[in-house]
């Protein structure tokens, strides 16, 4: 089908996507990787394994595995909701879902401390009851739920949606309670969109920064998240202990990428099977 | 006697109720809370915060620099998207698989990478400065930072659509005599364009609240390379609750605009397609 006068076009194009992915996404990547080891190995365990750094790990993972539980339960409830019905309002709440996304990270940080702080009617109850939300690790959560919110949600939909309800309405009509047509039925058709928005959802969680940084305080060893806690070292102008650190988050975020191939070559191949 | 199955699918009172209730706490409550305290601001002093020249110059900094680094993805996603689509060359899958590592990758890292690989000794900002160019800490360097953060959206938006590109109008046009630019232009790109447009929304809304990538290459110098929510952070980091909140209101309409815009594409897009 090619021949020699079109074949510049594809090889042109071709190297300029090699050009691109390797200026902008390769690069950025070693640069973290190259800076984190210019000092060796001794200088990279020990920005690795300081105290704070680990206490600071410890409140991502914290903060990950809240905001990856959450987006389960409320992205099948809302799926279910939304599309297993009709109703009215559906636009609506649909939209409300959407928020987050809409909103900047900064925004989303400044929204919590009007809900929770000096400010808010609700801030006498809570220091009455000495609850501190915003400035402490309750509100670090909170506001990881709330950017990471329409992963799941989102991913689902419209995979529900092109699904149509026959299947689940024709279980129900022979009897089938909630829980057996949601395993039997419903459960294995999601189960990729719902692994895949998963991990995507722990990436975000995992690296926020600006919400975050909002709502933390900056008390080191207590409401530092790691992100935090490599701006506070860069800052500091200890490059080589920023850069360490942020190089655990690329291993992670390397890792992320890997698990969302393979779940995508997954879903792919059980897709064309089904076909077949 | 009753069945159950009368009432078809089961748990839509508990699953509708529990989405409802959740989302008016995270979501609705919270963004409430924004519009009552600018309102306590009053109409004049809301005014005030946000057309104070400093603030105004954040605006047009965000705005511009998300402008240019959302048309810069347009261009290199929809060829990235076409070479992963159309073409089969050794490292297609090293592309394809790196393309979503600005959603995988800390913002903060990013931010501290960047700052150093464009800086005057890094890698790139030598060679640059050797130019006499200044890549860090100028537009350019929150241009750089805004397009790293959004370059999946517009290959991820456009890549399905290709993929399910119907090749026979592209032959159709061939047999009649139609060169490849021409088909490109008539017959391809229509397709595309709800895709692309989508994709450029997406970038554009999402460059516009980016903070954490932007401040740690732009230098951050009032009038000239601060951007509108660096701005609400410092007014936040004063206790200045009331004029961030004005500010982020500012951003908040534009951004739903912006959104409001993606889905009048969608809808019209997919109505398109049924017909």
């Amino acid at each position: 089908m090619h021949n020699k006068n079109n074949l510049w076009l594809p090889r042109l194009l071709i190297a300029l996507s090699f050009a691109f992915v390797l200026l902008m996404l390769a690069a950025p990547l070693s640069v973290v990787l190259a800076e984190a080891f210019s000092s060796g190995w001794e200088l990279y365990l020990k920005a690795v394994t300081d105290h704070y750094a680990l206490r600071a790990a410890q409140l991502t993972v914290i903060a990950t595995l809240s905001s990856v539980l959450l987006n389960v339960a409320f992205g099948l409830t809302a799926a279910w909701a939304v599309t297993r019905f009709s109703f009215r309002g559906k636009g609506l709440l649909t939209t409300l879902i959407d928020i987050p996304f809409a909103v900047s990270p900064v925004i989303a940080g400044l929204v919590f401390i009007l809900l929770f702080g000096r400010l808010s009617p609700l801030h006498s109850f809570l220091d009455a009851y000495n609850l501190r939300i915003v400035f402490a690790v309750p509100g670090i959560v909170l506001v990881t739920i709330f950017v990471t919110l329409p992963f799941v949600a989102r991913e689902i939909i419209p995979v529900l949606e092109a699904r149509g309800t026959d299947e689940e309405q024709a279980a129900a009509l022979m009897g089938a309670g909630f829980f057996r047509i949601f395993r039997r039925i419903t459960f294995p058709h999601i189960r990729w969109a719902l692994l895949y928005s998963l991990i995507l959802c722990a990436a975000r969680a995992m690296g926020e920064f600006g919400a975050v940084s909002v709502v933390s305080g900056h008390l080191r060893g207590k409401t530092n998240t790691l992100p935090l806690h490599v701006e506070i070292l860069y800052s500091e102008y200890q490059f080589t202990a920023a850069f360490a650190v942020s190089s655990v988050l690329a291993a992670a975020a390397i890792a992320i990428l890997v698990a969302r191939n393979i779940v995508e070559l997954a879903a792919r191949k059980e897709k064309k099977s089904n076909v077949r | 006697m009753r069945y159950r199955s009368r009432r078809g699918i089961p748990g839509f009172r508990l699953s509708l109720g529990l989405t409802v209730s959740f989302l008016s706490l995270m979501v609705l409550l919270p963004m409430l809370s924004i519009v009552i305290l600018s309102s306590g601001l009053g109409p004049r002093g809301f005014w005030e915060a946000v057309s104070d020249p400093r603030v105004l110059a954040g605006y047009r900094v965000s705005f511009l620099c998300s402008l240019i680094a959302a048309s810069l993805n347009s261009v290199f996603g929809l060829i990235l998207a076409w070479v992963l689509v159309r073409y089969r060359f050794p490292g297609r899958r090293f592309i394809d698989g790196l393309i979503e590592l600005p959603f995988a990758l800390p913002t903060a890292v990013t931010g501290i990478a960047l700052a150093t690989l464009y800086s005057d000794k890094g890698w790139f900002g030598k060679p640059l400065a050797a130019l006499g160019l200044r890549a860090a800490y100028s537009e350019t360097g929150i241009i750089l930072a805004l397009t790293f953060i959004t370059i999946p959206f517009v290959v991820r938006a456009v890549q399905p659509v290709l993929e399910q590109l119907d090749r026979s109008y592209e032959e159709a046009g061939r047999m009649l005599g139609a060169s490849p630019p021409q088909i490109f232009r008539r017959v391809i790109f229509p397709e595309i364009t709800p895709a692309l447009l989508t994709g450029f929304g997406l970038s554009f809304a999402r460059a516009l609240g980016e903070y954490g990538s932007v401040v740690f290459i732009a230098g951050n110098m009032p009038f000239r390379t601060e951007i509108a929510p660096l701005l609400i952070m410092i007014k936040l980091e004063q206790f200045n609750y009331m004029e961030a909140t004005a500010v982020a209101l500012v951003m908040l309409a534009a951004s739903f605009l912006i959104m409001f815009g993606i889905n009048c594409i969608q809808s019209r897009a997919s109505s398109f397609v049924r017909g």
